[in-house]
């Protein structure tokens, strides 16, 4: 074992580095988006979201106004920017620091802070680090102010109005709504139907069993876009049309192929003799299903019940398809990818945000749950 | 009626709805038309019981017919018909598609993606898998690297959408290339043919997890002996893994990759999320959409294609399915 023994600590500390590596690409997106969704707007678009918890130079506007005071051969007009009403109001109370100044706004910084600005007419402008300024004018500038423009260091801020606006002004409450409405009956109803249809597949002997078992494992991979069309105009001919009814059906029948297969493939691990002894102490097959086998079976259940759950949540397609696409009926997923998307493109902070209301569920979910889900996984695929 | 109700009275009519079909047509077998009484009370027994597992099956097996089966051959002749729906037009759906540069552009870009997504995935699940296996914090390491898992494909293509974002104060690429670089930035989405791979990456993103999961229970289901013999007879770190471990799970990967294959194929929406096809980047299932609520007969005719390319590996799970069976 020399070779292996005497290169451990080198090996271990290469396989701690590259899973940290790992680890961090995984995460980094994901992170990024919540940082987003935290951050005001402006910040946003002004750095990146890995230096938020730095200071932020953003650039503002706002009038040197003041009372005019006649020194010598000029007018003299001076304050402080931070008092400005209009700078004010994107500051608050907090003063920042002002980096550089301009009166154009197609170059905000153009000076930097501390010089002075020579303007036409004789003018000139100083606008000091801490906001103080100072205009002079060779005639009486009025009380109106000189427009002026500057970057200033504004501190990082972390803010709850992203959430605040998604979930009360732009629909996302309704929509949240409409994928709970449309996952929580598509991830029950499925449950009851395959566990019987997988106890029958397991544990009965009738002709075309192997069969009806393949079939089950070929409709696995029917893709489901194959549905759509006939099944949309089915719903159209009966009747039901684009409405959540027709969607939890066709949930409920994309989901039972792994639902039956998922659960069949956990029953027929079960011991035999427990179902054997019940069935000579007289017990029907009804019996040994509702007091023996859906009760060991409860693991599996839940590794469908989140499979489900998940699918059901996170689809697109079939939201898309089978429900109407007008706000009252979108769920979150068509709502980020047809409105928010389209519409608002360079919102960054909403479209963070949204992805984010939407994601959450699905993640407290999936770390809660995590132990089921491997093991449904695993039961599906590892022999 | 409130969509909210509606749903929880479906909840409870379609639990209760089950539990009283499948409670009340046991009980109409056994008491009413194969009665374990009177004269042929074992022959009625036995013929209840041959009965009994189409009465569990039943309602699976109706809604399987309805929405997976009968839309294959639904839409097979859907396809066969124009837009309307009114006139045969046998293969003329098909060959229009096969003329269309759009159509290859699709499929060419869908074979890609059933080529690399799967391989990507594999690769890097079995790379954490192996990785994380003795790591004394291998399960959290796992459990971060698995939880794209449960995030939607919408919410990861805006996830990645901050990541390939133009302006280098959103998007880490950019950002990454101006400081490392200093080069102006570039929309990957739009660079051609590469644009692909920077969307498979995000469906990479997601399935490695599942990959890694899976993976690694069957590393860890490797017997011990196979491993110390070869350590005995001096196989280094990659001899070990490559020609002990490797060969040893090797059907444990032809289902991860068959798996991920057939998810890959039915994915639209991180296409239609990131850049809605276009700049070339349109795959089939992205593409019936376009046609989808349009042109049913052409849809339909997309979505047929989809299946064709699925058919191969269906066949194949049907028999690996029929061998372990026997």
């Amino acid at each position: 074992m020399d070779n292996i023994a005497g290169r451990k600590s080198a090996l271990s500390i290469a396989t701690h580095l590259s899973v940290l590596f790992l680890v961090l690409l995984w995460l980094i997106p994901t992170v990024g988006l919540l940082v987003s969704s935290f951050r005001e707007r402006d910040q946003i678009s002004a750095s990146g979201w890995w230096q938020a918890p730095f200071s932020v130079e953003l650039t503002f506007r706002g009038r040197a106004s003041g009372t005019p005071v006649e020194e010598g051969t000029e007018w003299v007009v001076s304050g402080n920017i931070f008092d400005d009403a209009e700078v004010r109001a994107s500051f608050g109370d907090g003063s920042g620091t002002v980096t550089g100044f301009g009166t154009r706004g197609v170059a905000p910084a153009e000076f930097p802070a501390g010089t002075v600005a020579q303007l036409s007419d004789g003018e000139s402008l100083v606008v000091n680090g801490d906001g103080s300024f100072k205009f002079t004018a060779p005639a009486d500038p009025g009380s109106r102010g000189q427009r002026v423009y500057f970057a200033a260091k504004t501190p990082p801020q972390f803010t709850l109005a992203n959430y605040r606006q998604v979930l009360t002004a732009d629909n996302m409450d309704r929509a949240f709504i409409n994928t709970l409405t449309v996952t929580v009956p598509a991830t029950i109803i499925p449950i009851l139907i395959a566990a019987f249809a997988a106890y029958a597949l397991a544990w009965m002997d009738f002709p075309g069993r192997g069969l009806l078992i393949a079939a089950v494992v070929g409709l696995l991979v029917v893709p489901l876009q194959l549905a759509l069309v006939p099944m949309l105009n089915l719903h159209n001919r009966i009747g039901i049309g684009q409405s959540f009814m027709g969607i939890w059906f066709a949930h409920t029948a994309f989901g039972m192929p792994l639902a039956v297969y998922l659960l069949r493939n956990y029953m027929v691990g079960l011991p035999r003799d427990i179902i054997e002894s019940a069935k000579v102490d007289g017990a029907t097959d009804f019996q040994v299903f509702t007091k023996i086998v859906l009760p060991l079976s409860l693991p599996a259940l839940a590794a469908f019940s989140i499979f489900q759950f998940l699918w059901t949540w996170n689809d697109l397609l079939v939201a898309k398809v089978f429900l109407p696409s007008n706000d009252e009926a979108r769920v979150m997923t068509v709502k980020i990818a047809d409105d928010l998307l389209g519409s608002r493109g360079g919102d960054w902070g909403i479209l963070a945000t949204a992805a984010f209301v939407s994601i959450a569920v699905p993640l407290v979910v999936f770390f809660t749950m995590q132990r089921f889900l491997v093991r449904g996984l695993l039961a599906g695929s590892v022999k | 009626m409130n969509p909210l109700m509606q749903g929880i009275v479906t909840i409870f009519v379609g639990v209760g709805g089950c539990v009283a079909y499948f409670y009340l047509s046991n009980l109409v077998l056994d008491k009413v038309i194969f009665p374990a009484k009177g004269r042929h009370i074992g022959r009625n027994i036995n013929r209840a019981n041959k009965w009994r597992p189409w009465l569990f099956l039943f309602p699976a097996i109706f809604v399987l017919g309805l929405y997976l089966v009968y839309p294959v051959i639904g839409s097979l002749v859907r396809s066969m018909y124009n837009r309307s729906g009114d006139g045969f037009i046998g293969l003329g759906n098909y060959s229009t598609l096969l003329a269309s540069p759009d159509f290859r552009t699709a499929f060419f870009n869908n074979l890609l993606w059933v080529v690399v997504v799967p391989a990507g995935s594999t690769f890097f699940g079995l790379l954490a898998a192996q990785l994380t296996d003795r790591l004394s914090w291998g399960n959290i390491a796992k459990s971060l690297i698995f939880m794209p898992m449960a995030i939607s494909f919408v919410g990861a293509s805006l996830i990645w959408k901050f990541v390939y974002a133009v302006d280098a104060d959103i998007g880490l690429i950019n950002a990454l290339r101006a400081a490392l670089f200093g080069s102006d930035p570039v929309d990957v989405l739009q660079i051609p043919f590469w644009n692909n791979f920077f969307l498979m990456m995000i469906l990479i993103w997601i399935q490695t997890g599942f990959a890694m999961v899976i993976l690694s229970a069957a590393l860890r289901g490797i017997p011990e002996d196979t491993i110390e013999a070869a350590i005995i007879d001096g196989a280094n770190p990659l001899e070990i893994f490559f020609q002990i471990k490797v060969p040893q799970i090797m059907p444990t990967l032809v289902v991860v990759w068959t798996t991920i294959t057939v998810g890959t194929l039915k994915i639209f929406d991180i296409v239609y999320a990131m850049t809605g096809g276009n700049f070339g980047t349109d795959i089939l299932p992205s593409y019936m959409m376009s046609f989808m609520f349009r042109d049913d007969g052409r849809a339909t005719a997309v979505a047929f294609v989809i299946m064709l390319v699925v058919l191969p590996v269906m066949i194949w799970n049907i028999m690996q399915s029929r061998k372990e069976m026997r």
